[in-house]
């Protein structure tokens, strides 16, 4: 038999995921001899054996469900090498020294195999709180610094008892060098406290026994704090609401497994394997109707719904379903379900500490589960809508971030990392190194001084984490976003460039990185609002990309915001002024009249005053909105759009879609919206115009692409900005255009302002490479 | 007003006008220069050019304003303001019983703040040149010894007292430029301060820092102090005193009271152990009877300022660049 060897290189999410166990088990179930280690870049093995067992190997590798379930394989290359005499083992060899460690790694839900050992009575972790193993657990919320080791995470206080030890240095234990990795002896432990400081022996009773009491309870997580409570319990929910101070914003509602997630959600094959995923996400599926209080996701067609992600989550369920032993009860359906809402005072940060959570949350909660596990970085919740067939990431947070976008090859060989620092809302930052770009967890809006200073710790500790000191600072073109103000300092204090980038460019720019497509394509920006090349505000946008240029082709027609921002949180302004310039007088729309303030927003739009336009096609739903009294004044972000959405989705669950001839037309560079406004403020039935309006809407846009695309000559469109949430727009408009042309969405990240740090970074990329290419300075503004 | 031949005349009548309502020593010397002497002390200086639309407002006029707003900017630095000159930039055509009643309530300020106009200068540009009147003043005044104020004396610990409403300025003019109306008339605080600063660098001479909040309202001041002091600074929505007419106003305008100049208030920053008395001497005054200790200066190495709102969140209180433009996206 002749002996050959190889050397394979693997790239990607590859260092502390148990990717060199995985390795070591595999060659010796295969019999191959050789080593593994981590790389600069990722894993390089050293294989020898026969050709048959190396092309066993290879396949197993690129296998996915092979692989640890936290791997992403991003390349696999294998070269010829010189076989080695004598070599009879496989082993797993220490790393170089020097090396860059890549391994921050999401965190991760609590896997089947922690969870049989949970709720077996004889297992050494039975009801350990705090159980995990190389496949789950919390990864990024607990890494200080590299390289990931022990001693540099949260758990660095918590010394290996002898059993976990012994664990953690074998290679083919399932906890082979899983940093976070406890035991109920020498790990964390939780701990119950009462508002009146009282502790209790039994935490998880003693907080379920509260929330089955109709009281408020926060759980210390991963990535934070959450407000819990009875989700079947209408006053319950209800108080949590009023204490919040958040009126009508949906919350999520988690419940112990499928069967009974199944009761209070629509579910589907691709819904249920979403929600199992190792992320855990909190998931927007179609509610069943009266399955809930309303008062959890009031006047919304969908509801958020998450499977239990930390052992803590479950220990709750198991109690609350008198214990059981083993795992038979996790396919039952439960009775139990909570709601779980970040815990934060409105605007600020997540609650990570414990110091903080008493103090900040004494007016809310009624008790709190704590432990003694810190978390290092916060990581909200991810979210995931899946209101319709397919998957769109709403929030970037736990289990997704940091999320790793591998850049085109022709971006890797700059040698250059930028960092871009987003827009304002829902914000996230961006680092690029080598093939990658790393975008961060959701930081939150900048309105806020917390979430401000959480863009600036994040940009250290990421920086640090991945080892980049960037050549360039990329911020929006708004000037007064705290992030362009960080920017400003930021480019000073490091004496390196500053560059400026267009809003809208970014958004789209951002959903072609995650295609890796090149060459020229158009693409539709619809959005809240963005400031624009010209200084207007945009937000209903046809741009002509091409590399780190794009090109204002055409935009809907522009509605007025009398009081400016404030219009954006009260959209019957915005309905007031498409009125004023349709010139209308209409019964259906008399309640406008009512809103406090009438008589002044309407000399503000008699004397153009303080009435700022905008092409924004997030301002048009808010108008339709509006103008149809499904919502006049906003609670949060979005708050009418989505009403409008659900309205849609309500009267097409028992309508066929309304026929009507089309309404949108193009004039010149504009899609003219005032005829389909008029048209709609003639309709009775709210259902019937929200699905005209989405019918219309959608049909109005397919002409405008597809004329611009006839004539520019190009046939792949990217779909951005943050009305591409709106899940029926996004479904429908996908799949007629996809008739004609390549059609592109957001997958990766979200479509929205939280993907605008890596649409920044990959057009300064790709104006650095232009400059290097042509040292061509041109259209590189710094 | 006519320009040219005629000219001659109607200059000799204006300088007649100006003459007989500023009447002062200096003044009535018909020199090309003033010439005084001043107390001991260091002497500060300070100017600034009128320029606003409606010239006539409630609560004041251009006249009243530019000598407010300059004699508040010498009395900021604690000095008592002692001269001023003015320069008048005249649109032909421009009505004399206006100016008339411009030039009365420019003297009447002046006596009421206890500073003569001591120099004077009067150009008429043609119609359409300029927007009927434009007065520029500067105001020279002493500090008196041992007060010595500044942004960059500002310390983390610092109170920040502001001296009464904020917002009333702007809101008046907006409304009354913009001929809107509302339920009742919004006036404008215009007026000087030199006599409320006077008592209260007597009563606490260790003050900071002392500043009015003009153009760009108390955000802008906030700010820039803030970068002085290398500091951050923490207020309060519920000790900010915005009265009704004007929150109101600002809520349907859109406008952030924040960001509304104010002509007859001051921020003052006040070590720690003597703001409560500082606050008292400060109400025990007409023009700082509403008084109120609004924050507080912190340690920040990023220097914001934030505001904890009426419903317990914080928000950032930014410093925009220019014009206030849209951001919610
Ligand atoms: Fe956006
Ligand atoms: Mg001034
Ligand atoms: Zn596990
Ligand atoms: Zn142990």
């Amino acid at each position: 038999m002749s002996i050959y060897a190889k050397q394979i290189e693997i790239h990607g999410q590859v260092q502390g995921v148990g990717f060199r166990p995985f390795v070591f088990n595999l060659a010796n179930r295969l019999g191959i001899v050789g080593h593994v280690a981590n790389g600069p870049e990722g894993v390089s093995i050293f294989a020898q054996g026969s050709s048959s067992q190396l092309t066993d190997l290879l396949e197993s590798l690129q296998t996915a469900h092979e692989q640890p379930t936290m791997a992403k394989v991003h390349s696999l290359v294998a070269t010829h090498a010189e076989a080695v005499r004598g070599l009879d083992t496989f082993e797993i060899v220490k790393s170089a020294e020097g090396e860059v460690d890549l391994a921050v790694t999401p965190d991760a839900a609590v896997c089947q195999d922690c969870l049989e050992e949970l709720f077996d009575p004889n297992d050494r972790r039975y009801l350990y709180p705090f159980i995990n193993c190389t496949n789950c657990g919390p990864r990024y919320s607990l890494i200080k610094s590299l390289p990931y080791d022990r001693a540099n995470t949260t758990m660095a206080p918590f010394t290996l008892c002898s059993p976990c030890d012994q664990e953690y240095k074998h290679p083919e234990n399932r906890r082979f060098h899983a940093q976070p990795t406890a035991c109920a002896s020498c790990g964390p432990s939780l701990k119950f406290r009462g508002v009146d400081g009282k502790t209790d022996p039994d935490p998880i009773g003693a907080a379920l026994a509260l929330m089955q009491q109709g009281k408020i309870v926060a759980i210390k997580g991963i990535g934070g704090f959450h407000l819990v409570c009875d989700a079947q319990n209408p006053e319950a929910v209800q108080r949590l609401r009023d204490r919040k101070q958040r009126p009508e914003k949906p919350f999520a509602v988690m419940g112990a497994n499928l069967e009974s997630l199944r009761s209070i959600a629509e579910l589907s094959r691709a819904r249920e394997e979403r929600l199992k995923g190792h992320d855990a996400p909190i998931c927007l599926c179609p509610k069943v109707e009266d399955a809930l209080p309303d008062v959890v996701a009031p006047g919304l067609n969908w509801l958020g719904i998450m499977l239990p992600h930390t052992p803590i989550h479950y220990l709750l369920f198991h109690r609350a379903a008198q214990q059981p032993t083993g795992t038979a009860w996790l396919k039952e359906q439960q009775t139990l379900t909570l709601v779980m809402t970040s815990a934060n005072l409105s605007g600020n940060p997540l609650i990570t500490q414990d110091e903080e959570a008493l103090k900040q949350l004494a007016h809310i909660a009624d008790g709190f589960l704590l432990h003694n596990r810190a978390i290092e970085t916060r990581c909200d919740d991810s979210v995931i809508s899946m209101v319709s067939s397919q998957a769109s990431i709403v929030r970037s947070g736990r289990g997704l971030a940091p999320t790793r976008v591998k850049l085109p090859d022709s971006l890797k060989g700059l040698g250059k990392s930028v960092l871009a620092v987003g827009a304002f809302f829902k914000n996230t930052i961006c680092l690029t190194k080598g093939d990658s770009a790393y975008v961060s967890q959701y930081i939150g809006d900048l309105d806020n001084p917390e979430c401000c200073r959480n863009l600036s710790e994040t940009v250290a500790h990421l920086c640090s984490l991945l080892d980049i000191r960037p050549d360039l600072v990329v911020a929006d073109l708004h000037p007064d976003f705290y992030s362009s103000r960080f920017a400003r300092e930021y480019a000073q204090a490091n004496q390196i460039p500053l560059m400026q980038v267009q809003h809208h460019h970014a958004h789209v720019a951002a959903v072609v990185c995650e295609h890796e497509i090149d060459g020229d394509l158009l693409g539709v920006a619809l959005d809240g609002l963005g400031l624009g090349d010209d200084g207007q505000l945009w937000g209903g946008e046809l741009l002509k990309v091409s590399g780190h240029r794009s090109e204002r082709i055409a935009h809907f027609s522009k509605l007025k915001m009398p009081g400016g921002d404030r219009a954006a949180r009260e959209p019957w302004r915005i309905a007031s002024a498409a009125l004023h310039e349709l010139n209308i007088e209409s019964e259906q729309v008399i309640h406008l009249k009512e809103n406090e303030g009438y008589a002044v927003v309407q000399q503000l739009l008699e004397k153009n005053l303080n009435c700022p336009e905008t092409s924004s096609a997030g301002r048009l739903f808010d108008a339709v909105a509006a103008l149809l009294d499904i919502k006049q004044r906003s609670d949060y972000e979005a708050h009418a759009a989505m009403l409008l959405e659900s309205a849609a989705w309500q009267y097409l669950k028992s309508n066929p879609w309304p026929q009507e001839s089309p309404l949108l037309k193009t004039e010149g560079n504009e899609l003219v919206i005032w005829p389909l406004l008029q048209r709609l403020t003639e309709c009775e039935d709210k259902g019937y115009a929200a699905a005209l309006f989405h019918r219309q809407l959608v049909d109005g846009l397919v002409s405008w692409v597809t004329q611009a695309g006839e004539r520019y000559n190009l046939t792949t469109v990217a779909l951005a900005g943050g009305c591409f949430l709106n899940q029926l727009l996004l479904s429908e408009l996908q799949a007629v255009l996809a008739e004609q042309m390549q059609v592109l969405v957001a997958q990766k990240l979200p479509c929205n302002d939280g993907a605008i740090s890596l649409g920044q970074a990959h057009i300064a990329l790709q104006a650095l490479a232009v400059e290097n290419n042509d040292k061509n300075r041109d259209g590189l503004c710094v | 007003m006519v320009h040219g031949s005629g000219g001659k005349a109607m200059a000799q009548l204006i300088d007649q006008l100006f003459l007989q309502a500023f009447s002062n020593p200096y003044l009535d010397q018909l020199n090309d220069q003033a010439s005084f002497n001043l107390p001991p002390g260091k002497v500060v200086m300070a100017t600034d050019s009128h320029v606003i639309s409606p010239l006539f407002f409630p609560g004041g006029d251009i006249g009243a304003l530019s000598v407010h707003g300059t004699v508040n900017d010498v009395a900021m630095s604690g000095a008592v303001p002692k001269h001023l000159s003015a320069g008048f930039i005249l649109e032909e055509g421009f009505p004399l019983a206006d100016l008339k009643r411009i030039v009365d309530s420019m003297a009447a300020a002046a006596e009421e703040a206890g500073v003569s106009i001591v120099t004077g200068d009067t150009k008429v540009v043609e119609r359409g040149k300029g927007d009927g009147c434009f007065i520029n003043t500067t105001g020279i005044g002493v500090v008196p010894d041992g007060i010595e104020l500044g942004g960059d004396r500002v310390k983390p610990g610092d109170k920040i007292i502001v001296s009464g409403s904020l917002g009333d300025h702007g809101v008046a003019i907006m409304s009354l430029r913009e001929n809107l109306t509302f339920e009742t008339t919004i006036e404008s605080d215009s007026q000087s301060l030199h006599d409320l600063v006077a008592t209260m660098v007597e009563a606490v001479p260790e003050l900071h820092c002392l500043r009015d909040p003009t153009r760009g309202g108390i955000s802008a001041t906030l700010n820039e102090i803030a970068q002085q002091a290398g500091a951050g600074m923490q207020i309060y929505e519920e000790a900010i005193l915005v009265k009704p007419q004007v929150k109101a106003a600002c809520e349907f305008l859109g406008l952030d009271p924040l960001f509304v100049a104010n002509e007859g208030k001051l921020v003052a920053f006040c070590p720690a152990d003597k703001a409560e008395h500082l606050v008292e001497v400060m109400r025990s005054h007409p023009k700082g009877a509403e008084a109120a200790i609004i924050g507080e200066v912190t340690e920040d190495s990023l220097n914001f300022v934030q505001m904890q709102t009426a419903f317990g969140g914080n928000r950032m209180v930014d410093w925009i660049n220019g014009e206030q433009l849209p951001r919610i996206c």
